[in-house]
């Protein structure tokens, strides 16, 4: 497997180990100073402390579904209230038998998830303002049921929270019960966000097509973190009920909801040790600021105003110093070809990928009129046409994301499924795009993993907890991409975020990616625009390369010459329509093709 | 009991309705929802009591300062919370700059005016009973807020101008429709509705902060169902909700109607996501 250049090698390595100590220093930090508390032997900076603890227990699993995955879930609060009420409702025993708080607690974790996932539902279907006014409109609604469910809840004279036994007994004892169970939502949440799971949920938030691309489900992604965040809520929640010693439906405002928000916030999307720090700085703040506490809210609200305006990325993007240092100026693209039959597999099956008779309309425009195409394994296959004569169309109809009004699309003679684009990466069909879709924060070698996404064993369960499984997967992937990465030349960018890098550089840093499926077919959608002359004809020798090594591409251009340089047959579309088809030297002499397109 | 769920129902769904529209008109001029659709409503009641109980002014000088207060707020939503991010690339982040400044309008309302809730006056002497101004108010202000912008949309020059931002405002601009002024104008006129709704809504509602999370959910749910941006969709999603709302109130009480709605909104998203009688459109790729 190692064929590596050794300089480079020990480079990542060392820059890896230093690396590691700055990522590990600041946890640490906090390590020492949660466990070293209790020696202050301060019962109110404990208070406070447990309640950090518990909010953070709610923010880590939040923080997966709006710092990871983008969705604006603004009435979390209401599964802290589902949480507390679960807790304290059991162990008062009131209405059922009195329960063990230990037990309570897990059914408030229970509790929790389910709501969690009930209110995140809309969000499988639907975009940003639908998925936050649900969540809102559920807090509004749990919080008028505890008003009104008397018999249960006590309403708004409220209900005592139950006291924990040993070991974990009122006090410190509580506290290290709370920061345990802080640090263990901490640990799983960050082994989520460093798995193929937590990259996929980042893909799903910045550049959702390509992730459907690359054969992410997000619904069942999502539901698994909507799960997740709602169990953990629920836990904070029991927690919460406890630390209170008496819950009201007063005790869960909105504000709290707010708070939990803006820390994600300021913390800075896709962090996890940002948001941490949001929170203990959010829990603390009006505790120092006494005067200030009847305009809390107002400050919070301020807050979320001036970052969303000022500072989108949170403390994460300020502290991220290591993406300010200059990047080489005058970068080559180096690929290395030779390297393609490690990365796709030597022996590799021939296959055939077929349109038949496509026809699709946009409103009364017939974009693709009867169209007939075969793909076949080794081969390149170049689609060229004047704008608008269904070139891109006819590559968005085979990777699923339109379904034509007739005809079908065939693997090796069986139906492909339409509007179902995430079925594709199964299927071993991989693409790129004509705007390249890139994760703009994510490191390069984040942005091609992401490739592999559907590529590991280890289930969701396995990679919380970080089991050996998820730990090979991780390994694997990552060698894969940086061998995908040495492949297209990209290497020596492996670290470097994604958006700062060229134009031309994110074209085969999505070639990258899509190699990363080990695809039986690849589309390539115009991968030479903006592309300089030089790198055009590496392009070309490496699209060539990934022919041979038994990849059928597919490939939409509009620079002719790459086109019969390297293509093994040429369709010509006009208006919808197959206007040629042929070789290379067939098309190069047709009449209507000169005329129609290339110009005499 | 039929009759004052009628007219309850009527009454506060009215309310709900021209929430709705309050959503409708600001995402029309600029495809952003806006969280201060329930504020407008929540300030509608707060101000009118303000200006009429405390103040003691006439109740046509308290209705016209409430109006002229709804646009100016909807102006500066605009430039506050809207204009900055339309810019972004994120165009998401509209929802957390506008929930962000209608929170803090809510709170300033909760320190200066009260965090209870208070009486509304009664603003002409007719009633009591079941045909009492508080029923037929709301729904009198619906049926003008209406009618009134089927006549701009329709009849004139500036409402065929929003109508055409709204269907297509690259193509709109291009012909010189000055885009920014008019999504300014409809942001204004947004607030006029939604502070008419909580005026005229405020006596069986009453002046209260803790209305505005109420009115957001209970204004929205019209609009999801009649798909956005159609105003008679939230009219008649608005009037059923509220029927709806009061006939499960009386027959089997409060949580479940809350609970009803909220499943109902949900499935509604899930199975329909372009509302009922909405159209799907959207392409990506």
């Amino acid at each position: 497997m190692a064929v590596a250049d050794p300089p480079i090698a020990t480079h990542v390595a060392r820059a890896g180990r230093h690396a590691r100590f700055e990522i590990a220093l600041p946890w640490l930090v906090l390590a020492v100073a949660g466990l070293g508390l209790p020696l202050l032997d301060d019962s109110y900076v404990g208070v406070i402390a447990q309640r950090a603890c518990i909010y953070w227990i709610l923010v880590a699993g939040l923080n997966l579904v709006v710092g990871f995955a983008g969705q604006i879930a603004i009435g979390w609060v209401a599964l802290l209230t589902v949480g507390a009420y679960t807790t304290a409702v059991l162990t008062a025993g009131t209405v059922t038998a009195e329960w063990n708080p230990y037990l309570a607690l897990a059914a408030s974790g229970l509790g929790g998830a389910v709501f969690g996932g009930f209110v995140g539902l809309p969000a499988l279907r639907l975009r940003t303002f639908y998925f936050a006014m649900t969540t809102l409109g559920f807090a509004t609604i749990v919080t008028q049921v505890a008003l009104a469910w008397k018999s249960v809840t006590g309403g708004g004279v409220g209900t005592p929270g139950p006291v924990f036994p040993w070991p974990f007994e009122p006090g410190w004892g509580f506290y290290y019960f709370c920061f345990g169970l802080a640090a263990l939502a901490t640990w799983m949440t960050a082994n989520i966000a460093a798995s193929r799971f937590g990259r996929a949920l980042v893909a799903i938030r910045d550049a959702d097509v390509a992730a459907e691309a690359a054969g992410i489900a997000k619904p069942r992604l999502l539901m698994t973190v909507f799960l997740f965040s709602g169990a953990l809520a629920g836990i904070a929640g029991g927690l919460f009920s406890s630390l209170q010693s008496y819950i009201t439906p007063d005790a869960f405002t909105f504000d709290l909801s707010v708070l939990f928000f803006i820390a994600i916030l300021i913390g800075g999307r896709g962090s996890i040790l940002g948001p941490l720090l949001g929170t203990i700085i959010l829990t603390v703040l009006p505790e120092i600021a006494a005067p200030m506490v009847a305009w809390s809210t107002f400050l919070y609200a301020a807050l979320l105003l001036v970052i969303v305006l000022v500072v989108p990325g949170g403390i994460a993007d300020l502290l991220d110093y290591r993406n300010r240092r200059p990047l080489k100026q005058h970068r080559e693209i180096a690929p290395r070809p030779e390297l393609l039959p490690q990365l796709l597999g030597e022996h590799r099956d021939d296959a055939e990928l077929a349109l038949s008779e496509i026809k699709l309309n946009f409103g009364g425009v017939r974009a693709i009129d009867g169209l007939s195409l075969e793909i076949r394994s080794g081969e390149v296959h170049g689609l060229i046409g004047p704008n608008g004569s269904g070139k891109t169309t006819a590559l968005n109809v085979i990777s699923g994301y339109y379904a034509p009004s007739s005809g079908e699309a065939t693997l090796n003679g069986i139906r492909l499924p339409f509007k179902a684009p995430h079925t594709r990466a199964g299927y071993g069909i991989a693409r790129t795009f004509q705007t390249p879709r890139l994760i703009g924060g994510a490191s390069v070698i984040d942005n091609v993993m992401i490739g592999a996404s559907n590529d590991g064993e280890c289930s969701f369960v396995e990679s919380l907890i970080a089991l050996p499984r998820h730990r090979r997967d991780e390994a694997r992937i990552r060698a894969a991409a940086m061998r995908a990465l040495e492949t297209v030349g990209l290497d020596q960018l492996a670290a470097v975020r994604a958006d700062r890098l060229q134009h031309s550089e994110l074209r085969f840093m999505e070639i990258a990616r899509a190699l990363m499926l080990r695809p039986k077919f690849l589309l390539l959608d115009e991968p030479a625009a903006g592309l300089s002359a030089e790198e055009i004809s590496r392009l070309g020798a490496l699209i060539k390369a990934i022919s041979r090594a038994g990849t059928g591409v597919l490939l939409v251009e509009h620079h002719a010459d790459l086109i019969f340089d390297i293509s093994d047959r040429v369709t010509v579309l006009n208006l919808g329509k197959v206007l040629a088809a042929g070789t290379p030297a067939e098309i190069r002499a047709h009449r209507e093709v000169i005329t129609a397109y290339l110009g005499a | 009991m039929i009759e004052s769920i009628v007219s309850y129902g009527l009454a506060v769904g009215a309310v709900y309705a021209m929430i709705g529209i309050t959503y409708n008109v600001m995402f029309s001029a600029s495809r952003v929802f806006s969280f201060t659709s329930g504020m407008l409503g929540m300030l509608g009641g707060v101000l009118g009591a303000l200006f009429i109980t405390r103040l003691g002014l006439p109740v046509v000088v308290g209705l016209g300062l409430v109006l002229a207060g709804g646009a100016a707020i909807g102006v500066v939503t605009e430039f506050v919370a809207v204009r900055p991010v339309l810019k972004s690339l994120e165009q998401h982040l509209y929802v957390l700059s506008t929930l962000a400044f209608a929170l803090m309008v809510q709170q300033v309302v909760a320190i200066k005016f009260g965090t209870d809730a208070q009486p509304f006056p009664r603003l002409l002497p007719i009633g009591p009973g079941l045909l009492d101004q508080q029923f037929w108010l709301p729904m009198l202000a619906c049926a003008a807020t209406i009618a009134g912008l089927e006549f701009l949309y329709r009849r004139t020059l500036v409402g065929r101008a929003f109508v055409a931002i709204a269907e297509d405002s690259y193509a709109a601009r291009a012909l010189g429709l000055p885009e920014q002024g008019l999504r300014v104008a409809s942001f204004a006129l947004a607030g006029i509705i939604g502070m008419l709704a909580g005026f005229t809504g405020a006596e069986m509602l009453l002046a209260f902060f803790g209305n505005q999370p109420i009115l957001n959910f209970y204004g929205f749910v019209p609009v999801a169902l009649g798909g956005m941006g159609s105003n008679r969709g939230a009219v008649a999603g608005g009037l059923a909700l509220g029927l709806f709302q009061q006939a499960a109130n009386f027959l089997v009480g409060g949580i479940f109607a809350a609970v009803a709605v909220f499943v109902v909104f949900i499935a509604v998203l899930l199975l329909r996501p372009e509302g009922l009688a909405g159209v799907a459109t959207s392409r990506r790729v």
